[in-house]
């Protein structure tokens, strides 16, 4: 076989074993965190975790307030981002043709998008609770929100352009106002992709800790004011996991697990969800 | 003729002109109101991102105003006199994105391969889920496998032998010496790059998918072989795509708390070696802010936050652009 030949052939042999590498390496990570997860989070798992509050060092306790909070942030923040994040989409889907609005807030929410969590908590503190003086589930839920509205715009424009424009046409031509046209015949098309967008910030909110550690801060005890510091589980398994206590870091571990199995679980229907052929 | 046995369409409801005006004028009416609503949300997305700006860089102003660009380049943080400098952090944010994204380029690159060129078709869906799997891991999660599973392991294995071997090459040398911790630069930045693998390898995935399969089949047709189709096809073609994938993962990098705080170890200093804790802009706000007493420490503190933030916005501004770039090929290249 010719030299020249034979080099490529190497070449090519190597490039494809070092990518297939990469994969099995990536694979085995992905793996490796949730086997670990699993072990420690199921050995965690406990009646107690899931009825009593958090312990303070030394006794024994669950996670129940901080469960309790997280559902009622997110919770919020996802009724206030909703509304936001679907109008906004509308706006850039429907009316963001022309002028210089559109494309500029288009730009800016994709920033949003991947910008650092943490500095959307000090915005947060800066404007809300420097100002009332004392952290609150509130902060926290703007907070939450402030994230979850970008990805509900992405999608809700996206999938609004997915709609044919035969559609609105005809709605239009039969003498539909634009947001007739909009609210029931293009939203109404694209229902289960907007869903999808909302499940996927939902998702992206549940894991965040970063921007609650500064707003809602944490309570260690059982508290349902949304105006005074609130548990919430990524506070809690921050601080418990960083902490000497065995079983403080054993609760960690099953919040963690909670956690991941809640955001992989939404993830995952989301995705199938949009997936599903439309029916009509 | 007049067809008299069939009535007339809307026969009974039959309009006045000047009912038909009133409701079409009703209709503008609330056209006009839902148009306004929907901008009205739309500019309000707009303007938080101007807010943030705004309001950080008021939070800021006792230090822009007393230190100024002294801030940027003082590596001295001394909460009990009073004295702030960014450059520690600056330091520990660059080195620990540098060594994610070194490791992770040439990774996510071998894994977008992988998915687009060798993997058999019925592997792809689920392999491709798996890796956005991987981004939806919450980053806590990483920080917590980090600090209990992987720093003691790396302390044990890898640490020393890497001090045994790149330990003793002269220059480079430094970077490998000291105590093997675990926790450390090395450790976070390994971290963080498992965790911007899935992002960058996403996007890369996304854009080798857009390539015309003409493109590809006419290279193999002449006899390439499947790397060289890669490497003279594929990427040229993409490259605005990739180097946005990548982009978009420095952003990510730059900005991460939760798994870099568990293990960059939290020391204010600068130290040559890898090995030796540090910290960055983000594990610094997220291990000190709600403890900071003194307005100077909280002002210090959100200028560290303003800082990330103008950094993380031109990097993310240009991930965007050259993305947009690639979208805008896509139309006119065949």
């Amino acid at each position: 076989m010719n030299p020249i030949y034979k080099k490529r052939l190497r070449t090519n042999r190597i490039a494809l074993v070092l990518s297939l590498t990469a994969m099995a390496v990536g694979m085995a990570f992905l793996a490796w965190i949730l086997t670990v997860l699993m072990l420690r989070g199921f050995g965690s798992l406990s009646v107690a975790m899931f009825t009593q509050t958090t312990p303070p060092p030394g006794s024994e306790g669950g996670l129940i307030n901080a469960i309790v909070g997280s559902l009622m942030m997110v919770g919020f923040a996802t009724f206030i981002a909703t509304p936001i994040g679907i109008l906004a989409g509308i706006y850039l889907a429907e009316f963001g043709s022309k002028g210089w609005l559109a494309p500029l807030t288009r730009f800016f929410n994709d920033i949003m998008l991947s910008a650092p969590s943490i500095v959307i908590g000090l915005f947060i503190y800066t404007v809300y609770v420097f100002n009332v003086k004392h952290f609150s589930g509130w902060a926290g839920t703007l907070a939450l929100s402030l994230l979850a509205v970008p990805v509900v715009v992405r999608t809700t424009e996206n999938m609004l352009k997915l709609v044919p424009n035969s559609l609105r046409e005809a709605a239009i031509a039969l003498g539909a106002p634009m947001w007739k046209v909009v609210l029931l015949v293009t939203l109404r098309a694209a229902k289960s992709g907007v869903m999808t967008g909302i499940l996927l910030a939902v998702a992206r909110i549940s894991g965040e800790t970063a921007p609650l550690l500064f707003t809602a801060l944490n309570n260690q005890f059982w508290s349902l004011d949304m105006n005074a510091p609130m548990a919430n589980l990524p506070t809690v398994i921050f601080q418990f996991a960083m902490s000497p206590y065995e079983n403080w870091q054993d609760l960690a571990w099953g919040g963690a697990l909670i956690i991941t199995l809640a955001v992989l679980g939404l993830n995952t229907f989301a995705r199938v969800a949009m997936r599903q052929p439309k029916t009509n | 003729m007049k067809p008299a046995t069939v009535p007339a369409r809307g026969e009974g409801v039959a309009l006045t002109e000047e009912q038909i005006l009133r409701a079409l004028k009703n209709q503008r009416r609330q056209d006009f109101f839902f148009h306004k609503l929907t901008l009205f949300f739309a500019g309000g997305v707009f303007l938080t991102l101007t807010a943030i700006l705004v309001s950080l860089l008021i939070g800021a102003w006792p230090v822009v105003n007393g230190f100024g660009w002294n801030f940027l380049v003082s590596s001295e943080w001394d909460p009990v006199q009073d004295k702030f400098g960014a450059m520690n952090a600056i330091f520990g944010t660059v080195v620990t994105s540098v060594i994610a994204l070194g490791i992770a380029i040439p990774v996510s690159f071998g894994i977008a391969i992988f998915l687009t060129e060798l993997c058999p078709a019925w592997l792809k869906q689920p392999l491709g889920t798996a890796v956005e799997l991987l981004a939806g891991i919450p980053s806590i999660i990483y920080g917590m496998w980090g600090l209990f599973v992987f720093a003691p392991l790396f302390a044990e294995h890898i640490q020393p032998a890497l001090t045994a071997s790149l330990g003793n090459v002269p220059g480079l040398g430094m970077l490998f010496h000291g105590a093997p911790m675990g926790i450390g630069m090395l450790c976070a930045g390994l971290i963080l790059s498992v965790m911007v693998i899935p992002f960058i390898a996403s996007v890369m995935r996304d854009v080798f998918e857009i390539v015309p399969p003409m493109f590809k089949e006419s290279a193999y047709g002449l006899g390439a072989t499947t790397w060289e189709v890669v490497w003279n096809v594929v990427l040229p073609y993409t490259k605005t795509g990739v180097v946005g994938g990548i982009m978009l993962g420095l952003g990510r990098a730059l900005g991460e708390t939760m798994a870099v705080t568990f293990v960059i170890g939290n020391a204010h200093q600068i130290n040559a070696s890898l090995f030796a804790p540090g910290t960055s802009i983000a594990s610094t706000l997220a291990n000190e802010f709600a403890e900071a007493s003194s307005d100077l420490h909280i002002a210090s503190l959100i200028s560290l936050g303003l800082l990330l933030f103008v950094i993380t916005f031109i990097v993310l501004a240009i991930a965007k652009i050259l993305l947009l770039r690639m979208a805008k090929n896509e139309g006119t290249r065949t």
